[in-house]
């Protein structure tokens, strides 16, 4: 594999392949731990940790795994990766894992994970893997944070850090931080619907739609140049046609 | 009796105010995919149910007679997988056997319910909020009942926004997305039963 292969593995992901915004992927966490910008970002690392790990280790073993049992031997793997995760966060990061609920062990069947093993560390070396998982985590983590930080400014008004991290309110002082937007003192333009399982997949559905309406544009502008360009190349062959036979 | 009425108490909530893909987020895959034949929507979710009955059914006393005892209680999301996939082969086995066309009709799905959320879902559930017998498959049963009856309403629902004409950029799963928005706001609208 080329070097250039190698950065399109890493790179595409985060927005031209992007798993959640391009594939439609993983759309179970998109919805359920987006309530907040600081759930969802730890559900991103979780998430990445999880994808990286199980990446190499498949494609380590692809040579050994037999073709018939794959899809059990992938789904074994992940789940080990995901026990080792859950117990590092239940250990170090306690208020996370109870914010995430089951969604940590959701990750088991999370089409993202299964998908990439299935796609590209089953067919690929490791190190393509490890850049593939470190893409796809992160173009996964931007996806949720961005479907979050909507949610969390139209439902709650302010984005709150150290409600999960609490490491971030012990750095304050012991208080939690709070950016006021739509809330603060003497106005409140927040919609707790937003907040509501409704407005998670009215969010989602409508970043969808305008990802899908921008992509839509842009084909249909590369289109309309390339038929400009073509016009014109016509009318300069009819323009030297037309000299030739003046000649 | 108290206990019959809170059984049957939690099955109304599991099934429409918890309900699993509306309020819990999960099968969101399955319900996008599968839903716009209403026949087989059906099939699918009996097809759900009774993995989601029968693996409740086997992980809880695995657990907590096996797993527990033996000090891997860590090792339940492993073990809760291993046999969910167990028992979709025997549902696709089955149903190869006894209703080949509807095993055809629901083709890539039927394999696809070992990676259904709702499934591993209700089981770590059960496990997580430690559950007695009784309420895990009252969870369990409410669940079920609860996904049958989502992807049933919008395989209708479906059927009809495939006659209409919708924008362009909406079309296929933002649509849908904005459907089960208007349907989660229905379902809102029972909460409070019981409270």
């Amino acid at each position: 594999m080329s070097n250039q292969e190698r950065k399109e593995a890493f790179l595409s992901p985060l927005w031209k392949t992007n798993p959640l915004f391009i594939s439609l992927l993983g759309m179970c966490p998109a919805l359920a731990v987006t309530k907040t910008l600081e759930a969802a970002f730890g559900m991103g690392i979780l998430f990445t940790l999880v994808l990286v790990c199980s990446n190499v280790l498949i494609s380590a073993l692809r040579k050994w795994i037999p073709e018939e049992v794959r899809t059990p031997s992938y789904i074994v793997v992940i789940a080990t990766f995901v026990t080792l995760v859950k117990m590092f966060a239940e250990a170090f990061l306690p208020e996370l894992y109870s914010t995430l609920g089951v969604f940590v062990s959701l990750l088991v069947v999370n089409c993202i994970v299964l998908g990439r093993a299935e796609a590209f560390a089953s067919k690929n070396g490791v190190l393509p893997s490890l850049l593939d998982g470190i893409g796809n985590g992160i173009g996964y983590t931007i996806a949720i944070c961005l479907i979050a930080v909507i949610r969390e400014v139209l439902g709650s008004g302010r984005l709150t850090f150290g409600a999960t991290f609490t490491f971030l309110a012990d750095l304050n002082g012991g208080e939690k931080i709070r950016v006021p937007l739509l809330k603060g003192e003497g106005y409140d333009l927040s919609m707790s619907f937003f907040s509501s399982p409704a407005g998670g997949f009215l969010v989602l559905g409508i970043v969808l739609a305008i990802i899908v309406a921008v992509t839509n544009a842009k084909e249909n502008k590369k289109k309309a140049d390339a038929r400009i360009a073509a016009k014109k190349a016509k009318e300069l062959a009819a323009a030297n046609a037309a000299k030739e036979e003046a000649k | 009796m108290n206990y019959l009425a809170a059984f049957v108490m939690a099955i109304i909530s599991y099934a429409l105010i918890d309900n699993v893909v509306l309020s819990r987020f999960y099968g969101i895959c399955s319900f996008i995919g599968v839903g716009n034949k209403v026949k087989s929507s059906l099939c699918m979710g009996a097809a759900v149910a009774f993995v989601i009955i029968m693996a409740a059914a086997i992980c809880w006393p695995l657990y907590n007679f096996l797993l527990v005892p033996a000090g891997v209680a860590f090792l339940d999301t492993i073990a809760a997988i291993l046999v969910i996939a167990c028992l979709v082969m025997v549902v696709g086995l089955v149903m190869k056997k006894f209703l080949p066309a509807l095993y055809q009709s629901l083709g890539i799905y039927l394999p696809l319910i070992t990676t259904n959320c709702a499934v591993l879902g209700v089981v770590s559930e059960n496990i997580a909020s430690n559950l007695d017998f009784g309420m895990a498959m009252a969870n369990a049963v409410g669940t079920s009942v609860g996904f049958a009856l989502v992807i049933f309403l919008y395989a209708c629902i479906r059927v009809r926004l495939e006659a209409s004409s919708t924008p362009k950029a909406f079309k296929g799963i933002p649509i849908a997305l904005v459907v089960a928005s208007l349907m989660a706001m229905a379902f809102m609208g029972l909460q409070g039963i019981g409270a």
